[in-house]
């Protein structure tokens, strides 16, 4: 996976013989600079990204003989990191777990949030965390139960996919994704989550705490991997349906009169906020998880000129958020929920400012 | 040759409120179809179910000789909704991006094509809007707009043209223009419906005429709307008829 191949393939403004005309020629050789930035930073996260599956894929298949010569190049790569930074971090496969984690986070949040927020669907994230936490919460029950030792994270998975597909079922009935079914859906699910805890905690000695506020011990080796897998589908399914999922955001009902199977499209974005949403609380607990699908596409949008320009941005304010939340988190041992959260609302205020001194009025005219 | 669009006694209620009663009509290709009424009247309930966003309680509806369910060929029509007229949304989409949209029922999930891209600058340039193709949509006028909706229709290669009060908020100026650009298109052979709520601009640019108020009280010719009574009696004998002067 590499996020350097965003959309542009979908709407490139370069005819397929490389010679842009007309319109597509001005677009073209405007702001230049700025989309060469743009693109520049989008390859490093990118990059990233790949140094970070490539880290999980190693640490999973350690046991195999190359992976393993390669795991521990990685871990001395390591080791001089922290050597030169004079820190503790990066030694710790734990960290890179959490790192990894966090970038990929930085990602497919921001991916699946430029849809969600020009949709206005944006408390949906929040709806599907806190569906999230109340499959936490039955999986503790189930694991105290059964004997079971599986990880939480699937059963929050589960119920929120199926939150996901509830609240898709609630919003075809009722044609709106309206404040009522949403506010029930998301404080229905919060209060059961409370009672199973509640009820369970004389079975369980885990703390929910990780899980509400975020935190970079709570990232499990199994979290890891299922936020690697998630992360590439998520980045696939977005590229895939990139024109499909814009048209419906920006028109619903011309998407409809075009015969695109709108309800589909609505239920595949909802489902994968429900993903993302399941990555994302690990690193980012449940009440702040929907920030990471907000913040960053709220900052782009003020100074983005298209919806794709909109999008790489909101991927860098995301990841830079991360990174810089993740910095001031180990460098104040403060929880990286909220951490990365403050770093994106620094990054909004900024992209406010910015948008004010005529940065879109430069950049279009 | 089929007609465009057919309807078949279609009935239409929203719970307990009927809003389209035991409506039969045809649109021909080529036609200019004004579709008017008071407020209320059913005219947008109407427009929907002709392109299938509404299901009929009883009746049926065609699509270019199609089942309106089986119809998949989403290209053929263009759609100019009330809302995305009348949005001011702040979604960050460039005209171009606006414009390309119709191209995305042609193409699916594959690349665009340069043919596509051409398609999309000769759409532009026909509304006379190519040298606003990397402006927000938000930041255009109403009539800016307007062209905007028209070219992506144009690019989606349309022959079915499906207008719904496009030009609330429009300047007079920018209004006399558009209704020239839509004559043009129709003398091109380009099927127009358009809903529009002053009656006298459509007298003057639709050929046809559907006058519904619920129930339809006219369908016909401009002339033959003209001479008749469909107006007062749709309207009410109060002669609410509402009155502009833009």
């Amino acid at each position: 996976m590499s996020t350097d191949t965003s959309p542009t393939d979908s709407t490139a403004p370069t005819a397929a013989d490389g010679t842009p005309s007309g319109p597509l020629g001005r677009l073209r050789t405007r702001g230049t600079t700025r989309e060469t930035v743009e693109l520049l930073a989008l390859g490093i996260v990118g990059l990233l990204a790949v140094v970070m599956l490539g880290f999980i894929g190693l640490y999973w298949l350690q046991e195999l003989p190359y992976a393993s010569t390669a795991y521990e190049q990685f871990r001395i790569a390591g080791r001089l990191l922290d050597l030169s930074l004079g820190t503790n971090v990066f030694k710790h496969p734990f960290m890179w777990q959490s790192l990894s984690t966090g970038v990929l986070i930085g990602i497919v949040a921001p991916l699946v949030g430029s849809f969600l927020v020009h949709r206005e669907m944006a408390l949906i994230g929040e709806t599907l965390a806190h569906a999230a936490f109340a499959g936490v919460a039955v999986s503790l029950l189930f694991n105290a139960v059964t004997g079971w030792d599986g990880s939480l994270l699937f059963g929050a998975l589960i119920v929120g996919v199926i939150g996901a597909l509830g609240v898709q079922w609630l919003a075809d009935r009722t044609d709106t994704y309206g404040d009522v079914p949403i506010a029930i859906m998301l404080s229905g699910s919060f209060a059961l989550g409370t009672l199973l805890i509640s009820y369970g905690r004389g079975l369980t000695g885990i703390s929910i705490e990780g899980y509400l506020f975020g935190s970079l011990a709570v990232v499990t080796v199994d979290g890891a991997r299922m936020m690697a897998i998630l992360s590439v589908l998520v980045v696939a399914g977005v590229l895939f349906n990139y024109k499909q999922l814009l048209f419906i955001t920006f028109d619903e009902q011309a998407a409809r009169v075009a015969q695109l199977p709108v309800n589909s499209y609505n239920t595949l974005l909802v489902v994968m906020t429900a993903v993302v949403v399941v990555g994302a609380m690990q690193v980012l607990g449940i009440i702040l998880v929907a920030a990471m699908l907000v913040v960053p596409v709220a900052a782009a949008s003020q100074i983005a000129v298209s919806f794709r320009e909109t999008m790489y941005l909101s991927v860098i304010f995301g990841e830079t958020a991360i990174l810089a939340g993740f910095a001031f988190s180990i460098a104040m041992s403060l929880p990286s929920g909220g951490s990365i959260v403050m770093a994106g609302i620094v990054i909004y205020l900024l992209a406010i400012a910015l948008s004010k001194n005529g940065v879109t009025a430069m950049s279009t005219r | 040759m089929n007609p465009v669009i057919s309807l078949d006694s279609v009935t239409f209620a929203y719970g307990e409120t009927p809003a389209v009663s035991d409506i039969t009509l045809d649109v021909e290709a080529g036609e200019f179809l004004g579709l008017i009424g008071p407020n209320g009247s059913g005219k947008t309930t109407l427009l929907h179910l002709m392109l299938g966003l509404h299901d009929p309680d009883s009746g049926s509806v065609e699509l270019f000789g199609e089942p309106v369910s089986e119809f998949d060929d989403g290209h053929r029509i263009g759609y100019v909704s009330q809302q995305s007229t009348s949005q001011s949304g702040s979604m960050p989409v460039t005209v171009q991006e606006n414009v390309t949209m119709g191209r995305f029922a042609h193409v699916g999930h594959s690349r665009l094509s340069a043919h596509d891209y051409e398609t999309v600058d000769d759409a532009l340039e026909t509304v006379g809007i190519a040298d606003l193709a990397d402006r927000r949509m938000s930041d255009l006028s109403g009539g800016q707009r307007q062209r905007a909706y028209i070219a992506r229709a144009l690019a989606s290669e349309a022959d079915l043209l499906a207008l719904d009060e496009p030009t609330v908020g429009v300047d007079a100026e920018s209004r006399d223009a558009f209704y020239q650009l839509l004559d043009d298109l129709n003398a091109d052979g380009i099927t127009i419906i358009l809903i529009e709520h002053d009656i006298g601009v459509v007298t003057d640019r639709a050929n046809r005429i559907a006058c519904i108020n619920t129930e339809l009280f006219h369908h016909g010719d401009t002339e033959s709307f003209v001479d008749s009574e469909a107006l007062t009696e749709a309207y009410g004998v109060s002669g609410r008829v509402v009155h502009h002067d833009h």
